[in-house]
């Protein structure tokens, strides 16, 4: 439980994390995923309840968690001043490691996120994905057992993206836990083992990306556009269809229509025969998207 | 044995000074080059010109009698200015302090690294003003050496004062404000340039709660081989009751901030 002031930012989440899973906090701007994360990197005192996190109390031993933990944190936050290679030296030099030890990590990680050819320029001139890997090598730099990552891949081009995706799967891959938030569908269904959904402060679902999937919605949609003013009309004709098995239930959104079905091509036979006529028509597999939609009611990004 | 916290803040600072050591030293060298030639040199000699005192024959030049005073001021600005951008920016523009407090860094730790940092920057400052001063034939240098104490010693805590206020603003303007209307104001009427006696009455109780004048009535005293207008103790008490509070409050302020 998190409170400021009045504001009631996360309101109650209950969540167990296995060593050496990826865990997700999923949710739009807002919902708490943040001040979560702060709470249990140990930079944020909890106003209720009860947290431990590598088995230490956050409060009490923030110190001892803090040097076990590496964070991700949503702004880059390099310095300016100190080339890439220092970045990580300083930071190694918060957690008392000895210098040889330093030197060798460093080498190691800037290999690790590709960033051996930059070790001697100043950050500034670096490109969003290459401060973002630098970022995760700096939260790297004392070993961590767990790795927080606070939407890490957020404002960062496609290919980017995808490379920050592969290393951290690696990261996976030797058994290091991590535990991020993200507001990216795609992004949480590539990483995570298991997920919360979290909305204003609440978890309002929790599995594995599949199993979210099957419980809150069918297997695939049908998008449908349509010109102006023909939206309305289509839907009244498809509710009209209530007991067809074809179509599990019907989402309106400002700019097109959701189909839930258990079978595209049959849910488009259906649209076929009520002769709709839309603009556009596109089956897809169902996501973690509609399943926040069916949840909330709301849209991830706006 | 593990390096205390604060002193791996200090190092951070240390390492970060290998890019940004030559525009602080060319400004603490040239700095008190220039104050010395234009005022204790080109103004003192119309003071010493000017009507003589009852006195006069055992009065310090105006050159003398002023760059102690420098000394002190210089180092207070120098406080001031390490509380200032780079608590601003660790704090706000850049976010420094925001990660740092991910490792075992707690928020106190990097109030007292950066306190400690300015020690060592301050007292670089001084040394260098010094030997400049020794060289202008300001200031003897042996007795250069013991007047940058006091003026280490307020300066440092001018940094922890500004530190503390500092981290709790969020707006640059502030920055610009305080210089104009606190710093300049104390590094021009606290007996630097000019005897507090010379204010008009009804002002020279507010500079006797300034911790500048103590630093420069200090400083001068050793500079010049005298006694300070009031007891000594008395003057190093309120410059070290400012750095007990500074430093206080500068460390809980620290972790409110941090610590949301």
């Amino acid at each position: 439980m998190k409170r400021f002031g009045a504001f009631t930012a996360v309101a109650g989440i209950d969540v167990e994390v296995a060593p050496g899973e990826a865990f997700g906090f999923l949710g739009p701007n807002g919902a708490g995923k943040t001040s979560a994360m702060r709470m249990i990197g140990a930079t944020s005192p909890i106003s209720e309840g009860y947290l431990r996190v590598l088995g230490l109390d956050p409060e009490a031993d923030g110190v001892e968690l803090r040097a076990r933990l590496g964070v991700v944190p949503q702004e880059d936050t390099l310095d300016q001043d100190l080339t890439v290679a220092e970045n990580l030296y300083v930071f190694g030099r918060y957690f008392d490691l000895p210098r040889p030890v330093l030197r060798s990590r460093i080498d190691e990680l800037l290999d690790f996120v590709q960033l051996s050819d930059r070790r001697n320029d100043k950050v500034d001139p670096l490109s969003g994905g290459m401060k973002r890997r630098l970022v995760i090598a700096r939260s790297l730099i004392n070993d961590p057992e767990l790795v927080l990552l606070d939407e890490p891949t957020t404002g960062l081009d496609p290919q980017a993206r995808h490379a920050l995706w592969e290393r951290l799967y690696q990261l996976k891959r030797r058994g290091v836990t991590l535990l991020l938030t993200t507001h990216y569908m795609d992004e949480a269904e590539q990483l995570c083992d298991r997920l919360v959904v979290m909305d204003q402060g609440h978890i309002v679902a929790q599995g594995s990306p599949r199993e979210l999937i099957d419980r809150h919605v069918s297997r695939e949609v049908l998008e449908l556009r349509f010109i102006d003013g023909q939206q309305a009309p289509a839907i009244e004709r498809l509710e009209q269809l209530d007991d067809d098995r074809r179509i599990d239930r019907l989402e309106s959104l400002p700019d097109r229509l959701l189909v839930y079905t258990p079978d595209g091509d049959a849910a488009i036979d259906a649209v076929n025969e009520l002769a709709l006529d839309p603009l556009t028509l596109l089956t897809r597999r169902a996501s973690l998207e509609d399943v926040f939609l069916r949840l909330t009611g709301r849209q991830l990004i706006d | 044995m593990a390096t205390p916290i604060a002193l791996r803040v200090l190092e951070g600072h240390a390492r970060t000074y290998r890019h940004t050591w030559r525009g602080t030293t060319v400004g603490a060298l040239v700095r008190p080059a220039l104050f010395l030639t234009a005022i204790g040199v080109g103004l003192g000699t119309l003071v010493d010109d000017g009507p003589a005192t009852a006195d006069a024959l055992a009065a310090p030049t105006y050159l003398a009698w002023f760059a102690p005073g420098l000394l002190a001021a210089s180092l207070m600005q120098a406080g001031s200015a390490d509380g200032m951008f780079p608590v601003m920016a660790g704090m706000r523009w850049v976010g420094t302090y925001r990660s740092t407090i991910n490792s075992p860094v707690r928020p106190r730790d990097l109030f007292l690294g950066n306190l400690l940092w300015s020690v060592i920057r301050i007292a670089v400052i001084g040394l260098a003003f010094v030997t400049i001063a020794a060289a202008f034939g300001a200031i003897p240098f042996g007795r250069g050496l013991l007047a940058v104490l006091p003026a280490a010693f307020n300066g440092v805590v001018t940094t922890a004062a500004m530190s503390a206020f500092v981290v709790t603003r969020d707006s640059p303007q502030v920055l610009a404000g305080m210089n104009r209307f606190l710093i300049l104001p104390m590094f021009l009427f606290s007996g630097t340039f000019f005897p507090v006696e010379q204010l008009p009455d009804a002002i020279q109780p507010v500079v006797y709660v300034i911790p500048l004048w103590h630093g420069v009535e200090l400083t001068r005293a050793l500079a010049l081989g005298g006694d300070p207008t009031l007891p000594w103790a008395w003057h190093l008490g309120v410059i070290a009751a400012v750095g007990v509070v500074g430093v206080v409050v500068g460390t809980r302020l620290f972790a409110r901030m941090l610590r949301r």
